[in-house]
């Protein structure tokens, strides 16, 4: 039950982006860490909306 | 054992839903429970994802779970991400449920309930849901490249560019249409106003608090903007009651119109943080939450549909709009059936979250159902009002008369029964001053859901519920209105871009300004014609919408039905060919009557012809004959749009004919652009996160 409640709490989490600066430190420790530095969290944050509202993102 | 076990159940399914149809489709004459049509729409739902979804998935398309998809090959962290399919799938539902499929089927239902449902049923598992998944299957095996590229590369450059002035207008109509509804909902009723009005600042409380105070947590930031949303609500009725507040949100249709342009303009020059993500939450949450909590009321309230199956509108003498049942039915119905914009989001934005091919089915076909099933319940709530009540809210003050006593008689003659007092009634017991003549859809949605979750949850609070719903339609109708305008000074920016390149910096303030006013001024006018036509604008609006979203899904029919034939799968074609024939048929149909018939309300050229001999002849009263020759002006302009609406819908239909009988000739046709196979590496690694 406990389990259950976890899961679904992380879904939202992740269909609403709460978590999305937290998988994009893993991905950059994964794939990046070469590169430097990671985004600060604000600066990740107005990235991430701004991309997300590029092109068609709602219908009719 | 097992195996018999399953046929029994898909039998007894296949017969629970044959029942159900046909219940609702031989009912005559007595109320019939909505119950019936939940039962029919899942049980065909069920029924062809199970066997036609799934058959298209391993037969036709061939679906590669071996097989790695862009989010995984070409995965960067920012749009390419590998992502569950759950996630994936709540993401483009949230993309491909619009306000579309509540006000088409509020509008379909002058013809009863009937044939609006078999086409939201038959229509979606035959056509709309083929249509995403489709096209989410071949933008995945394409890198995820957006439909106008596919047109672009598959069929050659005619195609290309026919896709992409089609989104463009159909984002302008789109946009008209919708702001149309918005500001019908709110004329001359300070309650909805002021809440309507209150979205915004709450939409950029919670953009600040996102970004400066709280930096990205977007749960707790929706939070405190769902509750300032009800509170909100709440707080209408306190504006309404006060005398001295509600002149400043009592307003005429024409000045609503102006606020809802300077917001658009806002909305597209505005940074993304600020308002358009913070109002998207905002709706996302309000959207699914509302549709869940309308799904759960109608089965605990399992309420009586009182239209009648069909009315004697069939005829085209409609007061909602003109035009007989084919084709209008399923220009009117659109999204919930058959949404062309779908296409857009299945491919380009949906692709590149996909981790697994085989999940496909789950998503392009499923989240249509869901979209179907919407669609559904927006019919429910439009005919579990009296059929009087629903005339009375939806026709138009040109149609039935200005005053109570001339709409009621009219009405009644047509033998759907309503008084003067019922409706009064009504309108007090929804906060409302009248509801006679609130056309566009989204009052007498607001009715039908006020009267079902009022019987549910609690009959005292139905002026609340009432401006729950106006606020819930409205919420997300400005978040299509936004990002569309956005989406269109992008587009527009990128043309221009060719030309002159600064203008097609995306930050340079002047080429901001300048493209976004065009945008709004291209919609605007529209709307600015709408809210001054006496006949409400929607009945020309919204079939002109129908025609163009139709269109659109018959270019995206287009390459999916070119690209079957050039992988060598022509006998499987008609998957696409079918819905596609279908499609030319019905908005060719409606183009053609709207172009040519000699009714007023169905003809575009005859309203203007008919208009101008009676301003010729001075037969109009002096308030009509003052904006008589811009509403002529408009019915010309209408009738041009409709021609190249279909112009361009044949043009790509020859052009995609053109590539397939060149093709199975053995001519040389644009070489087909699937990228190659490389075997993906998460099928055994991979953990559901």
């Amino acid at each position: 039950m406990f389990k259950a409640i976890k899961t679904f709490w992380q879904a939202i989490r992740q269909l609403s982006g709460d978590d999305a600066y937290e998988r994009y430190l893993t991905h950059h420790a994964q794939h990046h860490s070469a590169d430097g530095d990671p985004l600060s969290k604000k600066a990740f944050f107005k990235k991430w909306q701004d991309e997300k509202w590029q092109g068609v993102k709602r219908c009719c | 054992m097992n195996s018999l076990l399953k046929n029994t159940l898909w039998i007894i399914v296949a017969v629970l839903g044959a029942g159900a149809v046909s219940g609702i489709a031989l009912n005559r004459g007595e109320p019939i429970n909505a119950l019936w049509f939940i039962t029919a729409a899942l049980c065909i739902y069920a029924i062809g994802y199970r066997f036609y979804a799934a058959w298209i998935a391993a037969t036709v398309l061939m679906v590669d779970e071996t097989r790695a998809t862009p989010a995984e090959r070409l995965e960067n962290g920012s749009d390419f991400i590998p992502t569950n399919k759950w996630i994936v799938f709540g993401h483009h539902f949230a993309a491909i449920a619009g306000p579309g499929p509540l006000v088409g089927p509020t509008l379909a239902a002058q013809f009863g309930y009937l044939p609006g449902t078999l086409w939201l049923l038959f229509g979606a598992v035959l056509g709309g849901c083929v249509q995403d998944m489709v096209t989410l299957f071949l933008s995945t095996r394409r890198d995820a490249k957006s439909l106008g590229q596919m047109a672009r590369d598959e069929l050659g450059a005619l195609g290309g560019t026919a896709a992409l002035i089609a989104t463009f207008a159909i984002m302008i109509i789109l946009i008209a249409v919708l702001g149309l509804v918005v500001v019908n909902a709110m004329k001359h009723s300070p309650w909805a106003t002021f809440t309507v009005s209150a979205t915004i600042p709450i939409a950029m409380i919670v953009g600040v608090y996102m970004r400066y105070v709280r930096v990205g947590q977007v749960l707790e930031a929706s939070a405190l903007g769902v509750i300032l949303l009800l509170l909100a609500v709440a707080g209408g009725r306190a504006v309404d009651e006060s005398a001295t507040l509600r002149v400043l949100f009592d307003h005429e249709g024409l000045t609503l119109a102006w606020w809802v342009m300077a917001y658009g303009f806002a909305a597209a020059i505005l940074p993304v943080w600020l308002l358009l993500a913070p109002r998207d939450y905002l709706s996302t949450y309000m959207k699914l939450g509302t549709i869940t909590l309308l799904a759960v009321a109608i089965i605990l309230l399992q309420p009586e549909v009182k239209m009648p199956a069909i009315t004697q509108f069939v005829d085209g003498t409609g007061p909602i709009f003109g035009g007989k049942l084919f084709p209008f039915v399923f220009i009117t119905i659109a999204c919930g059936a058959i949404s062309g914009f779908h296409a857009l989001i299945a491919s380009g934005t949906t692709p590149k979250l996909l981790t697994n091919e085989r999940d496909i089915r789950m998503i392009g076909y499923g989240g249509m159902l869901l979209e179907s099933f919407v669609a559904m319940m927006a019919m429910i709530a439009a005919t579990v009002l009296d059929p009087g009540v629903f005339f009375a809210i939806n026709s138009s003050a040109g149609v039935v008369g200005k005053e109570a006593v001339d709409a009621v008689a009219k009405i009644s003659s047509w033998g759907y029964p309503v008084t003067v007092e019922q409706m009064q009634l009504l309108a007090q017991q929804m906060g409302e001053a009248t509801l006679f003549a609130r056309t566009g859809g989204a009052p007498s949605l607001a009715v039908g859901m006020a009267s079902i979750f009022g019987s549910a949850f609690g009959q005292g609070m139905l002026a609340l519920w009432y401006h729950f719903a106006i606020m819930f339609e409205a919420i997300f109708i400005l978040t299509t209105l936004d990002a569309g305008t956005r989406v269109g000074r992008f587009m527009l920016q990128d043309m221009l871009g060719n030309k002159w390149a600064v203008m097609g910096q995306t930050s340079w303030l002047p080429s901001v300004i300048f493209t976004s006013a065009v945008v709004v001024s291209a919609w605007g006018y529209f709307l600015y014609i709408g809210v001054i036509d006496p006949n409400g604008g929607v009945n020309i609006l919204w079939p002109l919408f129908g025609i163009a979203n139709q269109m659109l899904a018959a270019i995206a029919l287009c390459v999916a039905t070119g690209i079957l034939v050039k992988s060598d799968k022509a006998k499987y074609s008609f998957i696409t060919g079918v819905p596609l024939l279908w499609l030319i048929i019905i908005t060719s149909t409606a183009a053609w009557q709207k172009l040519t018939s000699d009714d007023v309300r169905i003809g575009f050229l005859a309203a203007a012809n008919d208009l101008s001999d009676k301003l010729a002849a001075g037969l109009l009263p002096p308030d009509k004959a003052a904006i008589a020759p811009k509403l002529i002006f408009n019915f010309q302009l209408d009738a041009v749009i409709t021609v190249f609406f279909v112009s361009l819908l044949w043009l790509i239909v020859f052009d995609m004919l053109r590539v397939c009988v060149r093709y199975l000739l053995g001519k040389s046709v644009p070489a087909l652009t699937e990228s190659p196979h490389i075997p993906s590496r998460l099928v055994e690694e991979w953990v559901r996160d």
